[in-house]
């Protein structure tokens, strides 16, 4: 008896579970299979396309005899690149309908028109014509014949099956000379926007779990870059920093902080000088990890102030009474309770910025040395067109966050043993 | 120590006086008067002799009287010193001058004595910095996409500092950009698509979501552990991994340019946190009720329909809202997989528009508004669902 009750529960948690991880399967963990096996092939865009046999049917009336009609297919392949093989033909006509001088290709059975037209190399057309006549003499209804479409069937090599395999495109992405500099400028941002998306968290975090008026307005406020649509807020942010007459540019002009506007979304370098030392900053990164670190610090607030929220009052208490500076209490009680948020946001935002598409995509498209690696992917496989290289780099981006996540865990593994 | 302590005092307070009164410059700046000049050295001395005055004077005069008095003094030497500027200017600068003083009244010799004083005092101006600079610098740009929409291209052209709107227009002109977009971009058509998609996730997911939640928080079979575990993994696997796959796949079935395609897409990338963070609340139903119906001779489909899904209401719906928000802001699959007009989403329409360099930006920011304003709305309305859940699941970004 119980064991049936477990077979059943079973059984339902199967059924259950299946559509979900049926979805996730298909969508999710198949299509990094897929990359893998593209990443292998020298494929370009123009290549995904299956080749296809197609038909247009133009139906012309002869004007002398209503019971006649003369029907023209506009017959291709819809591939410029590949042949397609063994192509069938198949229309059907209504009842009274009488062929006339039937292509040898063809035969005519049943009032349907089938024929077989071999194979059609890339970029074939033809325009084939049948004359048909009714047996009673009727008149032809176009319409009819309108509705009914032909069918057209033929095989062809869909280049992403075959086994042709290639190592070419690891060898272009790795042994490329921009390589190290992409890696550099996608760690860059990643790093950057990671620590001071988590700096600014800890210091609103901070200042929200103090009492003060108009404090859960400020927690929605301070939530807000993170929930609104990407795309409002980088054409917003374009438009704030326009060189021509954009708001903040102007503003620095107008206060005399600046002679000439700076493009700071399209210029590479900027020199800076401090105390005598010349500095080259990448002015264009620099601001795009701003923008970054604008709109996800949000969400470090979150976590931290749940977390600081939840910090027991005895603690400060006590510390209180020991007669402790707020400064001594930040970083002997709050700061050793967050830690461990801390290091959970640290790897989240490190993963997710590594991945980071959309934000450069729309402030710069990768211009002016804010190329990172989920650029790149888009660039070669859609701006290039060679789906296989973008995806080769994809794996490299896969490759690198597992490594990082290998490494990260390691020493958080090991910190915790310390402990 | 009391001198260090004083010194200490009136810098900080009078570099909080600088900030505010330089934000409220800004502002001004932008109405279209002709600030050119923050004077930040006359402003710095007015604060340290205000503060140390308050101090000074201590409990001599009411507080009230004290803080008029003062906020008087600074407003007319500042339109003496300074720049002569409207009425509302100088009101604005009384307001500030007001809050600032009432913020100092507060200190007295008494305090400045006590254990740690110059750092208790540090960390409370820090404290109001923070929310006026984090206000301002997370508010502006919103603001700024708002008052564009509002504005004209040549009087975007000819001051782009100029932010004021001049309400003396009849409607029709002032909200002519949004009138624009909606007739000649179509965009009663996009707002449509990116409803029809976004909802459409919602219900999708939670129809797949639901069953496997109950599931994994309830039954025991073999892989549960395992299922648990690679939800989150999954969560955190790029997009961007999966765009080219993705692409031909959806090419070579003729998908792209399809809702059904993007629906597809949004609920698998969707369901891991619709997953995981409702199987966090189902554990929390108490197990005796479906034990109960158990009993009963219900089936799974009676107990997550009649049970379940009653009690769970509040977390099934800041679910929906999430997947919602995801869905209605993603942009990335979005820009892979649509690129017939007919089938634009809303955020690949402002792309759209945007790639056109002929477009007027005030069109763009309108709709920008019009794309953020529902989220934004969701969100406000909905803070308290929407704050809790996103500790637990937080939406991917």
């Amino acid at each position: 008896m119980k064991d049936t009750l477990a077979i059943t529960e079973k059984k339902t948690a199967y059924i259950l579970t299946l559509p979900a991880v049926a979805l996730v399967f298909a969508i999710i963990l198949f299509p990094i299979f897929a990359n893998v096996w593209i990443s292998f092939k020298e494929v370009e865009l123009k290549d995904i396309r299956i080749p296809e046999p197609r038909a247009k049917k133009i139906i012309k009336s002869i004007s002398e005899d209503p019971s006649k009609i003369k029907i023209l297919y506009k017959l291709r392949n819809s591939s410029l690149l590949q042949e397609v093989r063994e192509v069938s033909f198949q229309d059907k006509f209504p009842r009274n309908f009488e062929i006339e001088n039937l292509d040898p290709r063809c035969e005519f059975k049943k009032y349907t028109l089938r024929c077989k037209f071999g194979n059609w190399p890339a970029k074939y057309r033809e325009n084939f014509q049948v004359v048909f006549e009714t047996n009673d003499g009727s008149k032809i209804d176009k319409k009819a014949i309108k509705s009914t479409k032909p069918k057209l069937d033929g095989t062809s090599d869909n280049i992403l099956l075959n086994t042709n395999f290639t190592l070419k495109n690891f060898k272009k992405v790795l042994f490329n000379n921009e390589f190290v500099d992409l890696l550099l400028t996608t760690f860059y941002y990643t790093f950057f926007g990671t620590v001071g998306s988590i700096i600014f968290g800890i210091l609103t975090a901070q200042m929200v779990n103090q009492k003060f008026y108009g404090r859960t307005f400020m927690r929605s406020v301070l939530l807000f870059p993170y929930v609104a649509p990407v795309v409002a807020l980088a054409y917003t942010w374009e438009l704030l920093l326009d060189p021509n007459s954009g708001t903040l540019n102007s503003l620095l002009i107008n206060y005399q902080i600046i002679e000439t506007p700076i493009n700071l979304l399209g210029q590479k370098y900027i020199n800076i000088n401090i105390l005598g030392f010349d500095f080259k900053l990448r002015l264009a990164l620099t601001t795009v990890i701003m923008f970054e670190i604008w709109r996800y610090f949000p969400l470090a607030f979150l976590f931290i102030l749940a977390r600081l929220q939840a910090i027991p009052k005895e603690l400060y208490e006590a510390a209180d009474v020991d007669g402790a500076s707020p400064f001594q209490k930040f970083f002997n009680i709050t700061l050793p309770q967050i830690t461990a948020v801390i290091s959970i946001l640290f790897m989240i935002r490190f993963i997710w910025n590594f991945n980071k598409f959309e934000d450069v995509f729309l402030l710069t498209g990768g211009a002016s040395g804010t190329r990172t690696l989920p650029i790149n992917v888009y660039q070669q496989g859609f701006t290039i067109s060679d789906i296989g290289m973008g995806s080769a780099v994809s794996i490299v981006i896969v490759a690198l966050l597992l490594l990082f996540m290998f490494f990260y865990f390691k020493l958080l593994g090991k910190r915790v043993d310390e402990n | 120590m009391k001198t260090k302590n004083l010194i200490l005092f009136t810098l900080i307070s009078s570099f909080f006086l600088i900030f505010i009164v330089s934000i409220w410059k800004i502002l001004a700046t932008l109405q279209g008067l002709n600030i050119q000049n923050f004077n930040l050295q006359i402003i710095f001395i007015f604060g340290v002799l205000i503060s140390f005055a308050n101090l000074r004077i201590g409990n001599k005069i009411k507080d009230f009287y004290k803080s008029i008095l003062f906020s008087i003094i600074f407003v007319i030497c500042d339109g003496y010193l300074i720049q002569k500027l409207p009425l509302w200017y100088n009101i604005g600068i009384f307001l500030i001058l007001y809050f600032f003083v009432n913020k100092i009244n507060k200190y007295s010799f008494v305090n400045l004595r006590e254990q740690h004083s110059t750092q208790v005092i540090f960390f409370e101006f820090l404290t109001l910095f923070g929310i006026l600079f984090f206000s301002f610098v997370i508010l502006f740009p919103f603001y700024m996409m708002l008052i564009t929409s509002f504005k004209t291209q040549i009087a975007l052209l000819v001051n782009p500092l100029d932010f004021s709107i001049n309400f003396g227009q009849d409607l029709k002109s002032l909200f002519k950009s949004y009138f624009v977009i909606f007739e000649s971009y179509n965009f009663g058509r996009y707002i449509l698509t990116s409803t029809i998609v976004s909802v459409g996730t919602v219900i999708i997911t939670l129809i797949f979501a639901i069953p496997a939640a109950y599931a994994i928080a309830r039954l025991n079979f073999f892989g549960k552990t395992f299922m648990s575990t690679s939800i989150l993994i999954i969560y955190m696997f790029p997009a961007i991994v999966l765009v080219i796959p993705l692409y031909t796949i959806f090419s070579q079935l003729g998908l792209r340019n399809s809702i059904e395609g993007l629906l597809i897409v949004y609920t698998a990338t969707t369901l891991p946190v619709a997953i995981y963070m409702l199987q966090g609340y189902f554990k929390s139903i108490p197990k005796e009720l479906e034990e109960a119906a158990i009993l009963d001779k219900l089936s799974w489909f009676g107990i997550i329909t009649k049970i379940i899904i009653p009690l769970s209401i509040p977390a099934i719906s800041s679910v929906a809202l999430y997947v919602f928000m995801i869905a209605w802001n993603e942009f990335l699959f979005s820009l892979m997989f649509l690129d017939n007009p007919n089938s634009f989403t809303l955020s690949r329409a402002i792309q759209y528009l945007s790639g056109d360099a002929e477009t007027p930006r005030q069109y763009l920011m309108a709709g920008s508004v019009v794309v953020t304003l529902p989220v934004l709305f969701i969100f406000v309305y909905f803070e308290k669902y929407l704050v809790s859940g996103l500790t637990t699941g937080s939406v991917k970004g």
